[in-house]
């Protein structure tokens, strides 16, 4: 949340004389004991009151848990040739493997890999990518947006026709054609990413920023003659952070899932690295002979990563928009 | 309205000089274009002629100077694999991608409007909450897992449906469709519905939020006043007007199914312009890579003006605050 004090925690100074069964009183102080929270608490307060909300909220700690520790949480290492075991190929949910030391809860892939690990491990990379593009794309959009915005003029309009232009195109054909002309690789979907994200968090701070920028405390800054670098990070910034987190969260789901897509057509990730995207491809060719396990646990563990970040993010929106404030 | 035109016909130019300018630089700087437009199984001597005939071995913007002239008059070099001109090549496959385009346009419109009409209708029932959830997932699913999901359960498991091709194809006015014949049109359902899952949601949230709006028009009170028969308010008075928004955001969604169906196409192996693309990239046919991405750059751009072009007509204060500004 921001530091700024927020006009709703401030309070009309309360009647005296009332005595302690006046009803107005009770009120009063219950409505004092909620301006003695904290914004984060009250943020949070807000934010759990959906329990659809809530739950996606503890999925999504739970993906993160496991993207970050995947090596020590899961129960194989898919890409130690040591362990894995060619006979051990393409075996339903449940079954155990060859020497019987190993239950493959989810099955086996083509390879003998266990396909809960692989999971694990895709889920980390997908993440990663993910994340990283997102946090890159925040950076650069957000202080394209704050500089469009601060000095307006001419600059504003070169760089909104470039935003403009940009999102006329769809996102899968712009990292399409990026990556087609780049080639394969963990930092060249990552550029690709970024080039695709940076516009929509430059248009939102735009946004945001022309109408901070003509409130007081901008002009006090300006008064004081502090430098333009200080008064766009630190007094401009951070009051556009509500909207940034918003799309910033909506933003990073588009990203799995379009870095899916593009491994999945082969113009992503390098087999090295495996993510969810490059699992299911790798399961296509079986799905042909009923053995969906390999492409469809993998698809399952997209969806969920997805639909739980777009449920947080629906839900930031709504506790964060002051339109909306209850 | 002309100075409008005008204006949005130069910006339009602006973005194809700088689209070009991008391409030829993406392979000329980023690569190396020896590499990139050579096939490495020629002779030596073959490649020196190439790289003649090419202007390779002329200065930086005598090369960008040749390669905007050839691309004006069409010339956007030989694929490597078919030994075809590039262009030939995309151009025949382009009538498969926009046949499956417009069918899961229409599709989109036909399964999203009733449901959306209905679940607008009657807000609270417990059918029309499965319908908007319904409508939440079709946004979240990734449209090429869906796909594979739509082959195993109507292809593989039910074998209901084939999962690949185009079936049998009709000739109207020298262009081949599917969609007359049963065969292609079984070929058909598959993907154009696959395609069109993210619009059948998008129609679906429009058509209900509509819907909800018209319903308590002065409009709509007055034809039951009158007497008319629920049917009729529905279908006339309420369908009619919520028409409007659903057409203009399907206009604008075209774009996105042109370039969204290089991921169907290459699920269900329609030969359309985008397994072309991917087939391509596959196989280091850079040429032709090269010539998809000029077409369909331009492709857009034309896309973007008409639909500037006709929201301006629709809503006149579009261009005048263009004007202004």
């Amino acid at each position: 949340m921001t530091s700024v004090t927020d006009p709703t925690t401030a309070q009309p100074p309360k009647p005296l004389e009332s005595g302690p069964l006046d009803p107005t009183t009770r009120d009063a102080g219950a409505e004092e004991r909620a301006a003695q929270q904290t914004p984060f608490r009250r943020f949070c307060r807000d934010f759990f009151a959906s329990p659809v909300a809530s739950v996606a909220f503890v999925v999504l700690c739970c993906i993160l848990f496991i993207a970050v520790f995947a090596p020590w949480v899961s129960p194989t290492d898919p890409y130690d040739l040591a362990v894995v075991d060619v006979m051990d190929n393409r075996l339903p949910p449940g079954s155990t493997s060859f020497d019987g030391s190993v239950t493959y809860w989810l099955g086996t892939d083509g390879a003998g890999r266990d396909v809960l690990s692989a999971i694990f491990y895709g889920l980390r990379t997908s993440l990663f990518v993910g994340v990283a593009s997102g946090l890159i794309a925040l950076l650069i959009g957000s202080s394209v947006g704050l500089v469009s915005a601060y000095y307006g003029g001419r600059v504003d309009s070169l760089i909104m026709r470039i935003v403009d232009i940009q999102l006329s195109f769809p996102a899968i054909l712009v990292a399409l054609i990026l990556l087609a002309a780049l080639g394969q690789g963990v930092e060249k979907i990552i550029v690709a990413l970024v080039v695709v994200q940076w516009a929509y968090y430059a248009r939102t701070v735009r946004g945001t920023a022309l109408v901070e920028r003509r409130k007081e405390y901008v002009e006090a800054a300006t008064c004081l003659a502090l430098p333009s670098r200080r008064i766009l990070f630190r007094h401009l910034l951070p009051n556009c952070l509500p909207p940034l987190i918003v799309v910033g969260t909506v933003q990073t789901a588009s990203a799995i899932a379009l870095e899916a897509t593009l491994s999945f057509l082969g113009l992503g990730l390098p087999i090295t690295e495996p993510s969810l995207g490059l699992l299911i491809a790798n399961g296509f060719q079986y799905m042909m002979s009923l053995q969906y396990w390999i492409s469809v646990f993998p698809g399952i563990a997209l969806l969920i990563t997805i639909v739980s970040i777009n449920l947080v993010g629906d839900q930031l929106r709504d506790v964060l928009n002051p339109r909306l404030e209850r | 309205m002309s100075v409008f035109i005008i204006r949005r016909l130069m910006q339009s130019l602006v973005v194809v000089f700088v689209m070009s300018l991008l391409v030829f630089f993406g392979v000329n700087v980023v690569g190396d274009p020896v590499d990139m437009l050579i096939n490495p199984e020629m002779s030596q001597a073959d490649i020196e002629a190439t790289i003649r005939a090419l202007g390779l071995d002329r200065p930086v913007h005598e090369q960008y100077w040749h390669f905007l002239t050839n691309a004006l008059a069409g010339d956007l070099g030989k694929s490597f694999i078919f030994g075809e001109p590039a262009l030939k090549l995309i151009l025949q496959r382009m009538p498969a991608t926009l046949e499956l385009a417009f069918v899961s346009l229409l599709m989109s419109v036909v399964i999203g409007l009733p449901l959306g009409v209905y679940a607008g209708l009657n807000p609270e029932s417990r059918v029309s909450r499965t319908i908007m959830a319904g409508s939440i997932l079709g946004f979240s699913l990734p449209t090429f897992w869906v796909g594979l999901m739509l082959i195993m359960i109507f292809a593989v498991v039910l074998g209901w449906l084939p999962s690949t091709g185009r079936g049998d194809t009709v000739q109207v006015l020298g262009v081949s469709v599917s969609f007359l014949t049963f065969n292609g049109l079984s070929h058909l359902l598959l993907p154009a519905f696959n395609l069109a899952l993210t619009n059948i949601s998008l129609v679906i949230r429009l058509s209900r939020a509509g819907t909800r709006e018209v319903v308590h028009q002065d409009y709509v009170k007055f034809a039951r006043a009158k007497g008319l028969s629920s049917n009729r308010i529905v279908f006339v008075h309420v369908m009619k007007n919520i028409m409007i928004p659903v057409v203009t955001v399907l206009g604008l969604e075209f774009g996105g199914l042109i370039a969204f169906s290089v991921v169907t196409e290459t699920i269900f192996a329609w030969p359309g312009m985008g397994k072309l693309l991917i087939d391509s990239v596959q196989n280091l046919d850079r040429p032709v890579i090269v010539a998809y991405l000029l077409i369909i750059v331009l492709f857009f751009i034309v896309i973007n003006l008409v639909v500037d072009l006709l929201y301006s007509l629709l809503d006149p204060r579009v261009r005048l605050q263009d004007v202004k500004a």
